[in-house]
């Protein structure tokens, strides 16, 4: 068996699919955001795979994807801020309680 | 000519206005007064020096080695350029007639800032009355100065708009506002056709100037050049327009403006009722000044007005039905400032038909020279009459006559002035009404001896009112005046009226005709005693004869005759309705007719349209409102759903 | 190799769909730990050995523990979430299928055309990694880097400042 690049992806888009399917459907806060995290990593994993199977003379998708780390930390770090504002606010972690800014 | 001692006559009054309307709140009654009658007297000696200068200095200038007197220009400044060709200009027209406009509004405008002095005592506003005063002199000195027509409609209506704010001058007084108002719309309704006069006239010869419009070619004919504005002209009068030519057009509409202004039929219903305003406002704006301001318009494109002999005919034709109903009416007045005013439109009309039946070919035009002389004479002893009445009111508090009578005794100063100025009016040699008359009523009779004889009785009617006038205030029957006898004014107010009153008395012996004529060459007046003359004193001193049968001492003959005259006298006495007839076409016709549907479509078609797009607005956001939910989930599924839709619509054109 | 990949693709998508269908969150958070360290596995077996060591620190150090530090604050210990209603899981579901139908339909016939073993690479040390870190030529990411760093700190303070007490 060849391993090529489908087989890196698909495990990928499993895991974006859950993602998906976990953030529309977790009324937790928390949930909803390492649903996030999920797809972010599959993301994260389609870049650097693309990377290295079909371009791997460069390094953008790796860097992309080192980045995008940093960047997912700072996200989760102010998201868990607001979250934990909230929940002092609303006593729970609903998203549905979450709703003050409706029109 | 230096141009210092020119732009100061129109400065001094600026600068006036603006201390005094800006400061002269802090300023005392007197500083401000005193101020206004300084700064009046400083522009009216620059005045006199540059006529003076202009008249007798024999500056090339000014003055041909023939003698015939030239248009000069001091200064000319562009002012608004919208073209290379249309250039608005502000500067200083000298000619004979601005120079002898100058020194009348000066003259008068300084007497009655003296006066005011004393009429004015302890009145509030009276730093307002005064910077008003100051605009109003500033605004006139503008217009008669004007070198081209726009600079002139610009200072007409600074001119309007001084008048509004004085006949207003006592807001608190609902009369007065409704007067200013009826003032100002009148007669910003005939600027309406002059502005149109002026666009048309502008429009056909590229330019605005006067000395473009009227340089006369040679001394005696006009005929005119092809190349110049005025050829130009002479072409356009193929085009016509509703049967009367282009030119004739814009000249008759710019005569509508002199109309307004002058206060010729039918447009003279503001002139009586700006009597609300102060007594020196009337002397100095609606007697003297600014009502001839249409006499000036119509002299000062007289040239222009010769070409077209239809406009003069309706300018004949209007003045001389004006010039008799002013007089009637005159008649039958009870307010003394009435009777002053119909007499002012009276004698304007007077003015008006004299230039309308000017004709080079009859003694170079001598109507227009009597135009201007009587211009003269009329503003110094109309504005000595108004004054004088002034004085009356300021003694008995009341305008109307029924609370005076026997006031020779009590007011001999006034008594005397007020007899002065009405001689000169009634045309009783050597005062000053008499030669100017006389000139008018032989340009009259040199046009035609409809027009002479038409006069002539106008000019009996003048006699007779007056001469009614003066016996009821001075003769007549003496009422109660209890404990306060009228008495004099103070010397501010006595002093006007004695210098107005010498004016009066020697202006006919200025030898008019060698200053003003319409094309520069000097005239001689010879006065056609015979012809002209004779008759008009015998119809004058009969007129006189009969109002001291009738009104010397008080009897019962006015009312039999005014029972006897089947309701003309009614008729007269309320003006023959016109001020009805206005009342009837503004609010039955217009208001009615024309506003009501406009007002209904204002309100319900075009609100009506807005207010339902507002609303269309308002239901549209509420029903999409619900979109904004605040759920989080519900956002994502939209976008994925956008998201998804984009992806499958790529993969569609690119994989497939 | 094959074994590996056999076991670190079956792990990411066991883990992947426990994380999300688990009814307690402390239990997700979990999951999600071996989800990432899938993918950490994944950037190995790709030669890219510093990702992985940042992906196993940065997440599995940092993140995770901060989400359980968030559980544990927010919900009480035991708490089960209550069972999703069908309708909403239909939903979810549905949304997840079409996503994967659309984006694996578009993936298949996109890389069929680029099967083929993993290529050669020169690998990438750790001195050439922080070269192309702080360099300003093609290919150098000093000004994300820079940025990244500024954007931390941004979140430090501001995480401070949605979060403290008033």
């Amino acid at each position: 068996m060849e391993i090529n690049v489908l087989y890196y992806l698909l495990p990928s888009l499993v895991m974006f699919c859950c993602g998906i399917y976990g953030f529309l459907t977790r009324k937790n806060m928390i949930a909803m955001l390492i649903s996030l995290e999920l797809m972010l990593n599959a993301v994260d994993i389609n870049f650097t795979v693309i990377n290295r199977f079909i371009y791997p003379d460069g390094q953008e998708g790796m860097f992309f994807s080192l980045f995008a780390i940093a960047i997912a930390a700072a996200e989760t770090a102010m998201a868990i801020a607001i979250i934990i504002n909230l929940y002092r606010v609303n006593k729970n972690v609903d998203v549905r309680d979450a709703n003050k800014l409706q029109g | 000519m230096n141009p210092i001692i020119p732009l100061l006559i129109l400065c001094l009054p600026l600068l006036g206005f603006l201390v005094l309307g800006l400061l002269g709140h802090k300023m005392s009654h007197k500083a401000a007064g005193w101020y206004g009658v300084l700064s009046m007297g400083t522009t009216m000696v620059l005045a006199y020096i540059t006529a003076a200068t202009y008249f007798f200095s024999n500056d090339a200038a000014f003055i041909t080695e023939a003698g015939n007197r030239l248009q000069h220009i001091i200064f000319n400044q562009d002012w608004l350029q919208f073209t290379d060709s249309l250039i608005i200009r502000l500067g200083f027209l000298l000619d004979p007639i601005s120079a002898l406009l100058i020194v009348v509004i000066t003259t008068i405008s300084f007497c009655v800032h003296l006066y005011s002095l004393g009429y004015m005592e302890g009145e509030k506003g009276f730093q307002r009355y005064y910077a008003f005063l100051q605009l109003f002199s500033f605004s006139m000195l503008g217009l008669v100065v004007a070198t081209n027509i726009f600079q002139m409609y610009i200072f007409w209506e600074l001119v309007g708009a001084s008048s509004y704010l004085l006949i207003g001058f006592y807001y608190t007084r609902p009369s007065a506002v409704s007067a200013s108002k009826k003032a100002f719309i009148v007669t910003r309704f005939a600027d309406l056709g002059f502005l149109i006069g002026i666009l048309i006239l502008s429009y056909v010869t590229g330019t605005f100037d006067f000395t473009d419009f009227t340089s006369v070619q040679d001394g005696s004919s006009y005929a005119v050049a092809l190349n110049t504005p005025m050829g130009i002209l002479a072409r356009f009068q193929g085009a016509t327009f509703m049967g009367c030519s282009l030119l004739t057009w814009a000249l008759v509409l710019i005569f509508m403006g002199g109309m307004g202004k002058s206060a010729m039929l039918p447009l003279h219903i503001w002139l009586p009722d700006a009597m609300e305003g102060p007594t020196p406002v009337s002397a100095l704006i609606h007697a003297a000044t600014m009502v001839v301001a249409g006499v000036y318009l119509v002299a000062r494109l007289f040239p222009l007005y010769l070409m077209e002999e239809a406009a003069l005919m309706f300018i004949t034709v209007v003045g001389a039905i004006t010039a008799f109903y002013a007089a009637v009416v005159a008649c039958t007045q009870i307010d003394i400032k009435r009777v002053l005013a119909f007499s002012t439109i009276s004698q304007i009309a007077f003015m008006m038909v004299s230039l309308g039946v000017a004709r080079p070919e009859f003694h170079e035009s001598l109507g227009y020279m009597a135009s201007m002389f009587h211009l003269f004479t009329h503003a110094m002893f109309k504005a000595l009459l108004f004054l004088g009445a002034g004085a009356l009111i300021h003694a008995v508090h009341s305008n109307d006559y029924t609370a005076m009578g026997g006031l020779r005794k009590y007011m001999p100063i006034t008594h005397i002035t007020f007899l002065i100025g009405c001689l000169a009016i009634a045309g009783i040699p050597p005062f000053s009404g008499f030669f100017s008359k006389d000139e008018i009523l032989s340009a009259c009779y040199q046009q035609s001896w409809i027009w002479g004889a038409w006069m002539s009785m106008v000019a009996g009617l003048t006699a007779f009112y007056m001469f009614r006038l003066y016996y009821l205030i001075f003769w007549w029957d003496e009422p109660d005046y209890g404990h306060h006898k009228p008495h004099d004014g103070p010397w501010v107010m006595s002093l006007p009226l004695v210098f107005l009153a010498a004016v009066s008395c020697v202006a006919g012996f200025i030898p008019f005709g060698t200053l003003v004529s319409w094309n520069g060459v000097p005239y001689h007046i010879h006065i056609d005693w015979m012809g002209v003359a004779l008759p008009s004193i015998i119809i004058a001193v009969a007129a006189i004869a009969l109002a001291t049968v009738m009104y010397r001492k008080k009897n019962s003959l006015p009312e039999k005759f005014a029972k006897a005259s089947c309701g003309l006298w009614t008729a007269a006495h309320n003006r023959f309705y016109w001020d009805e007839i206005y009342l009837f076409i503004t609010h039955k016709i217009i208001f009615n007719g024309i506003c009501r549907p406009i007002a209904w479509f204002d309100r319900h078609i075009i609100d009506g349209s807005m207010n339902g797009l507002a609303w269309l607005a308002q239901r549209l956001s509420i029903t999409i409102r619900p979109l904004q939910s605040g759920s989080v989930q519900a956002y994502v599924y939209i976008y994925l759903f956008g998201a998804l839709l984009l992806g499958a619509i790529t993969t569609a054109c690119v994989l497939l | 190799m094959e074994i590996l990949y056999t076991i670190v693709a079956l792990a990411i998508i066991i883990f992947s769909v426990l994380t999300v269908t688990t009814r307690k969150i402390l239990r997700a958070a979990t999951y999600l730990l071996f989800t990432l360290f899938g993918a950490a596995i994944i950037y190995f077996m790709m030669d890219y050995e510093f990702l992985g060591a940042v992906q196993i620190a940065v997440y599995a150090g940092g993140i995770v523990v901060l989400f359980v530090f968030a559980i544990l604050l927010t919900t009480k210990p035991g708490h089960n979430s209550e069972k999703l209603e069908s309708r909403r899981r239909g939903w979810g579901i549905c949304a997840a299928v079409l996503t994967a139908g659309i984006t694996g339909y578009a993936l298949l016939s996109r890389c069929c055309s680029l099967l083929g073993a993993k290529p050669d690479m020169e690998f990438l040390t750790m001195n050439k990694l922080g070269e192309y870190m702080l360099s300003t030529d093609r290919g150098g990411y000093l000004l994300p880097f820079e940025a990244v760093s500024v954007l931390l700190l941004a979140c430090i303070i501001g995480a401070v400042a949605v979060a403290r007490k008033r």
